[in-house]
């Protein structure tokens, strides 16, 4: 119906607006999006979404998912990122992604994903994942890209999937065809230099990509794999990399990792961007700091009893009902934090950047703090 | 119906007087079980049944109202208004209901959520769910407490003085069900309340009754101006606005039915106000089990009830998915057979007729319809006149009268 009339009273905003106005009236309490959503999920003013179009295995446990962007996708960087919201078992879970490409001339996205052993989303995203799967998507973002003027000596260490950012910022610079690598004009300047660390070598991700770059000279490659050459020590790095002093840095990989390459960095003075992908591990307690955080109010909860509770006690205005876990009356969103139902002990994390923008809805009144949490009250 | 603690003293038998505290805490530990094995395994199926029930419903609304464009054709008024029928019926049983209990929640989708969704009823979500959820999840059937039982506005229980005024709620109960929504949009306001008790100036009162006020106007602009303007490119102006307003009063009249057969029908149990100082959460879980009644049928029955058929099963749990409790009904209803428990359930129109006999019987005072024959029709007919037009001591009179008869017909 909306269709019908915007396209016949389309020739100025002002009607488009009274259509649009006409169609939310009949179309209330839902808006017009929501019938819309039955046969054009992607259009342009839909929530941003993206279809899964084909998905590659890339080794026995990562896979690259090539996804056509909703309308309003407004393009990327390479080395970006794109946060993914995907219903693993039911449940909305959101998680960030480096996208693989740079932008590609059919507009389709791509990202590749590990799976994790223990984790959630990245097996469910490598093994369930089937074309035609709707996912929710954030527009890209991430300062981790690659200079257009500066530095032209680079040098990446990569360790697991965090190659996937740099994979990303190469295939921009050395298209890869079916005949070959290509060596553009922009990309002569750089001098790239990778420095990529794994397990093993079946587990490395992109390595054909990687040594295919290198055979055609576009790179030096350095790849050192636990179980082969040891555990990487920083120590060696002058001697993998001689002109290390003259490079700037980018690093992708692991928070541990990372922290040793900042400190070592540092130390010697030299430039670095680094990028990690999970910044929060939230491991659950007894109790913690509860901050409201529109109210600015800090309570310390203990695990025993709910929040609802404790916060009313430290003089938190708190929407509140049955106060039994039925009417849901209390619910606030959680941004950050692990909390533990009272009733069940089951543990509710929102883990920033994993969620959906407004945190996770927790029932304060059968919830205790396992730990300090932010919610948004 | 009495209350379960005022039951002994009528001779009648306290249905719970054999369960133990043991007992209450066994009943309650398996009840806890249950609602944990739903928990355990709720997922991807589930989340696509929600989803399934909406894409449905929203095609067959949308299907329903492309139709009704041409409603001045007389078959085109029947489908669509049927399907718009059926389309109403399921946003607020199956989808709205459920989903403004939380029973949604768990998937963390903010469109199928109990903080942003809004149903296409005149009461606003927020409102319902403080009426609904807070107060009569919780005083399930406590007199006094309940307001869901009569909706304030009938007697619901024998103890509960007649008065010559109550002949009229037959009356009441069919015009509230005809136009059921506003009914409850004026119940969750508590506007009989607040106007008796002067509140209507209270600033909290001010703005819900703005909000409903605003929600309302959506709802008929979108029924009765913006669809049936669209139609009159047929010419279906007015037959649209008819299909519109059918499907309402259908689907009011079928909401009502189904939300009266959960807890008036006769087995249904009922409480003192006293009874739930310091409740405990096994007695609590047992006011809920006695206090409910199923609606046997088929799984259509069970969708287009939005699973209010299994009103015990929902008691329990509130906030399982809907889906769930037909899967869990035969375990909840072992329980109930274990310990000696009445688990009531009944077909459709064997529910709605005990409902109904219901409103009759206590609009009349207690035992009159009971006492009526063909042959006492003339002098109950004059007592019931008698009782009508006299003041309260004749009422009383005569009401001591009609129990001193009931209770030697009974021991003759």
């Amino acid at each position: 119906m909306l269709g019908r009339m915007s396209t016949t009273l389309a020739p100025t905003t002002r009607w488009r607006t009274r259509a649009l106005k006409i169609a939310e009236a009949a179309t209330t309490p839902l808006v017009p999006g929501d019938f819309l959503d039955l046969f054009a999920p992607l259009r342009p003013g839909a929530e941003l979404r993206g279809r899964v179009e084909s998905v590659h295995p890339e080794t026995a446990d990562a896979a690259t998912l090539v996804i056509r962007p909703g309308a309003d996708w407004s393009g990327h960087v390479p080395g970006q990122y794109v946060r993914i919201g995907v219903d693993v078992d039911g449940v909305r879970c959101w998680r960030a992604y480096s996208l693989t490409h740079g932008p590609r001339a059919d507009g389709r996205i791509s990202i590749t994903v590990k799976a994790v052993p223990d984790g959630h989303v990245s097996p469910y995203l490598v093994r369930h994942t089937r074309p035609g799967t709707l996912l929710h998507l954030e527009q890209a973002a991430g300062e981790f890209v690659l200079p257009v003027s500066g530095p032209r000596k680079l040098l990446f260490i990569t360790a697991g999937s965090g190659i996937t950012p740099v994979i990303g910022m190469l295939r921009n610079l050395y298209p890869s065809t079916d005949s070959g690598v290509l060596r553009l004009a922009r990309s002569t300047p750089y001098d790239v230099v990778v420095l990529h660390v794994a397990p093993s070598e079946p587990d490395s991700i992109f390595l054909g990509d990687l040594r295919k770059l290198e055979a055609a000279g576009a790179i030096r490659l350095v790849a050192r794999y636990d179980d082969e050459h040891g555990v990487l020590d920083l120590a060696d790095l002058d001697a993998l990399v001689p002109d290390l002093a003259e490079r700037t840095t980018f690093a992708c990989g692991p928070g541990g990792l990372l922290d040793a390459i900042t400190g070592h960095h540092e130390e010697r003075g030299l430039p670095l961007f680094t990028e990690q992908f999970r910044v929060t591990t939230l491991v659950a307690g007894e109790g913690g700091t509860v901050t409201f955080d529109r109210a600015g109010v800090d309570v310390e909860c203990d695990g025993g009893r709910p929040i609802l509770e404790q916060a009313e006690e430290a003089g938190v205005l708190m929407p509140s009902g049955c106060r039994m876990g039925i009417c849901y009356q209390c619910v606030l969103p959680m941004r950050e934090g692990v909390v533990r139902d009272l009733r069940t002990g089951e543990l509710t994390t929102a883990v920033p950047g994993e969620t959906g923008s407004g945190g996770i809805r927790i029932q304060t009144c059968i919830n205790a703090a396992a730990g300090p949490c932010h919610l948004d009250h | 119906m009495t209350t379960i603690q005022k039951k002994p003293r009528i001779g009648q038998v306290n249905p719970i007087a054999h369960l133990t505290t043991e007992d209450l805490e066994l009943i309650a530990k398996e009840l806890d079980d249950i609602r944990q094995s739903v928990i355990d395994t709720r997922g991807e199926r589930d989340a696509r049944y929600i989803r399934r029930v909406i894409k449905t419903q929203r095609s067959l609304e949308l299907g329903s109202r492309v139709v009704l464009l041409a409603s001045l054709f007389p078959p085109a008024w029947l489908v669509g208004t049927a399907g718009l029928s059926a389309a109403k019926i399921l946003e607020n049983m199956e989808i709205g209901h459920n989903i403004l209990h939380g029973q949604w929640d768990w998937m963390r989708d903010p469109k199928i959520h109990s903080t942003t969704w809004e149903w296409d009823s005149a009461t606003p979500a927020d409102q319902w769910k403080h009426a609904h959820n807070e107060l009569h999840h919780n005083f399930t059937n406590v007199i006094g407490k309940d307001n869901d039982l009569g909706y304030g506005i009938m007697r619901v229980d024998e103890d509960q003085p007649w008065h010559p005024m109550h002949l009229g709620q037959p009356l009441w109960n069919f015009v509230n069900a005809l136009f059921f929504e506003y009914g409850i949009a004026a119940y969750d306001l508590e506007l009989r309340g607040a106007v008796a008790r002067g509140r209507t100036k209270d600033p909290k009162f001010k703005a819900e009754f703005k909000a409903v006020r605003a929600k309302i106007r959506r709802q008929v602009t979108k029924d009765y101006v913006v669809h049936p303007a669209l139609s009159m490119v047929t010419g279906s102006f007015l037959s649209t606005m008819l299909a519109n307003f059918t499907a309402n009063t259908v689907r009011n009249l079928w909401s009502h039915s189904v939300i009266m057969c959960g807890h008036f029908p006769e087995g249904v149990q009922t409480f003192e106000k006293r009874s739930i100082d310091g409740e405990t959460k096994p007695e609590w879980y047992v006011r809920q089990m006695l206090g409910s009644a199923n609606i046997s049928g088929s799984k259509l029955m069970h969708i287009m009830t939005g699973n209010l058929s299994h009103q015990i099963e929902h008691h329990l749990f509130p906030d399982l998915p809907s889906n769930r409790y037909s899967e869990i009904a035969p375990k909840v209803r072992d329980l109930f057979d274990r310990y000696g428990l009445d688990y009531c359930a009944r077909p459709f129109p064997q529910q709605v007729y005990s409902a109904w006999h219901k409103v009759v019987r206590l609009s009349l005072p207690n035992g009159w319809l009971d006492q009526t024959t063909a042959r006492t029709l003339p002098s109950q007919l004059k007592r019931l006149y008698q009782m009508s037009t006299g003041g309260p001591k004749v009422r009383r009179a005569l009401q001591a009268r009609m129990a001193q008869e009931q209770r030697r017909a009974v021991a003759a």
